[in-house]
């Protein structure tokens, strides 16, 4: 899945880490949009081998955009703004 | 008096408005930083805020909520940031945490205005990268200035299709069809209830008619048939028309949504009785004309209680508000409730043939193949879920939905039965052969919302 960005799309940047990879994204980018506007594709595994998963109703309430925020524990990506520096791994 | 309000969004804030108007500073508390609800959701800052491209012709509405929530914050004990999971409704405590800290809230009475989400019908595919509800392609626009994908394609029915469609487009995304599951004929048939919409309705045909110039694909009473697509995501979506020929649209992402339903979790855990409203097809929480519950200190308000949408929330939240007062004992000007009332009962006739115009395709979901992944939660099948629904049948009384959830874990995992449940209770009464009230409705658990363990256990 990748995120195009239409309006607004020349904010200050900032990185962030996915696994290790750098990933580069904007201020005012939810984790979910910073994550699939760049090349992540999707954000976790389904725990049930039926592939992987990028979130679905993006105002918390499906719960299907879970990562791991080092230092943080596990948020909603879609309810939680990107921040320079953080380091994330998937769901 | 303390009174507490649940939510910001367009019902929460007339309901504070018209508390603070008498005096009161009640406890105001929402989950998003901003308010605004979903419907008047803000970007976060850093991004362009300019009303009138997020929110079109809704532009001096959204302004004006916004313009008084930001003037009321000052004036109430405003919590942003902050979950209520749980609701006590003996103790009248509400139990909230913001950034991992509890508290508990007590109130006289609480204002509940927690707002609604999509209906889905899952469809094979529905889980892959690239697949959302409407309101999230919406909210992808409006807050993050992102579309879905590159080439959308929009699927189900009722007005919100329409919409997100039209600001798609206008916003410059590929719209590569709309798939309005219900056919022409039924909306045309409840055009003489619609016009009571007026204002609404004529921006309904609109966004309709934009779409048609554009020369967007649109097809009307059509049975989806699949998402198609791989590990990376969404390549088409294939459907059949009314004619029972088989069609496919070449996309990289679908917003999907049939209608929305009420966000009524804290009512329940508070006690209240719900009723399945048969026009809607939900299960809404039972209140009379002004908010109140046979629950004391319960009020309702807003798309929590029963879909109404946006200009019906504002209303309904002020009205949740004058009863609160007037059961504290306050003096009101009859006028102001009676001219509100007056005002709800004509938008409850348009409402209602709202509701005729986009039905809610059940026969979809009773139709869900065995194979069709029904709960994303859980890795739940429709077929296992109908199996085990026999199976227990045989031995027993008719299962209802909580025995369905104890025996399938159907709405016991993370999003606890908001996305599929209203699928599942139709594959169930299908598979048993009787109602979706006979089925019931799955109850809510606390927390409403998954939260770290170790805040949950805090005292
Ligand atoms: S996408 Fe549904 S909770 Fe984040």
């Amino acid at each position: 899945m990748k995120l195009v960005r239409l309006r607004d799309a020349a904010r200050p940047r900032i990185t962030l880490r996915l696994d290790g990879v750098p990933i580069e994204a904007q201020r005012g980018d939810t984790l979910l949009t910073a994550l699939l506007a760049a090349d992540a594709g999707y954000l976790r595994d389904s725990e049930f081998g039926d592939g992987p998963r990028a979130g679905f109703c993006l105002m918390g309430a499906c719960q299907d955009c879970w990562v791991v925020v080092e230092g943080r524990g596990r948020l909603r990506a879609c309810a939680t703004l990107a921040e320079d520096g953080m380091e994330i791994r998937r769901g | 008096m303390k009174v507490a309000v649940v939510g910001a969004g367009p019902a929460g804030v007339r309901a504070v408005e018209r508390l603070v108007a008498a005096g009161l500073s009640p406890v105001w508390i929402d989950e998003a930083s901003d308010g605004g609800g979903r419907i008047y959701q803000r970007p976060p800052p850093g991004l362009a805020r300019d009303a009138r491209s997020l929110y079109g012709f809704e532009a001096k509405r959204a302004t004006a909520l916004h313009d008084t929530l930001d003037a009321l914050k000052p004036r109430c004990d405003w919590r942003p940031d902050t979950l209520v999971w749980h609701i006590r409704p003996g103790a009248r405590q509400l139990q909230t945490l913001c950034g991992g800290r509890q508290d508990a809230v007590t109130y006289d009475a609480a204002i509940l205005c927690t707002g609604a989400m999509d209906r889905v019908i899952p469809l094979p595919g529905w889980t892959r990268p690239g697949v959302t509800t409407m309101g999230a392609a919406q909210i992808a626009l409006k807050t993050q200035g992102c579309a879905i994908g590159h080439r959308v394609v929009f699927l189900g029915t009722g007005p919100l299709l329409w919409l997100v469609a039209y600001q798609y487009a206008k916003a410059g995304a590929d719209v590569a069809g709309v798939l309005d599951t219900t056919p022409f004929i039924t909306k045309a048939r409840a055009t003489p209830g619609l016009l009571l919409g007026g204002a609404t309705f004529a921006k309904g045909l609109y966004y309709i008619a934009w779409l048609r110039r554009r020369g967007i694909r649109i097809a009307e009473g059509v049975t989806p048939l699949a998402i198609e697509g791989g590990d990376d995501g969404v390549t088409a979506v294939t459907w059949r028309d009314a004619a029972g020929r088989d069609h496919r649209i070449d996309c990289d992402a679908v917003g999907m949504g049939w209608g929305l339903k009420p966000e009524a979790q804290l009512a329940d855990l508070a006690a209240v009785p719900f009723r399945h409203d048969a026009l809607q097809a939900n299960w809404v929480p039972v209140r009379d004309g002004a908010g109140r519950t046979p629950v004391a200190g319960i009020y309702l308000a807003g798309d929590g209680a029963g879909i109404g949408g946006a200009e019906v929330a504002e209303m309904t939240g002020a009205r949740a508000a004058l009863a609160v007062l007037e059961d504290a004992g306050h003096r009101l000007d009859p006028i102001e409730t009676v001219a509100l009332d007056r005002r709800l009962a004509s938008q409850a006739r348009f409402r209602a043939a709202l509701e005729r115009a986009f039905p809610f395709p059940a026969h979809l979901a009773r139709a869900m193949a065995d194979d069709t992944l029904l709960c994303r939660c859980e890795g739940l099948r429709a077929g296992e879920l109908r199996a085990a629904a026999r199976a227990e049948a045989a031995t027993g009384p008719a299962p209802e939905m909580n025995r369905a959830k104890a025996f399938t874990r159907v709405g016991m995992g993370r999003c606890q039965g908001r996305v599929c449940g209203a699928a599942a209770a139709e594959i169930l009464a299908a598979e048993l052969n009787c109602t979706v009230p006979q089925i019931g409705r799955l109850r809510g658990q606390p927390p409403v919302k998954p939260i770290p363990i170790s805040a949950e256990a805090a005292p």
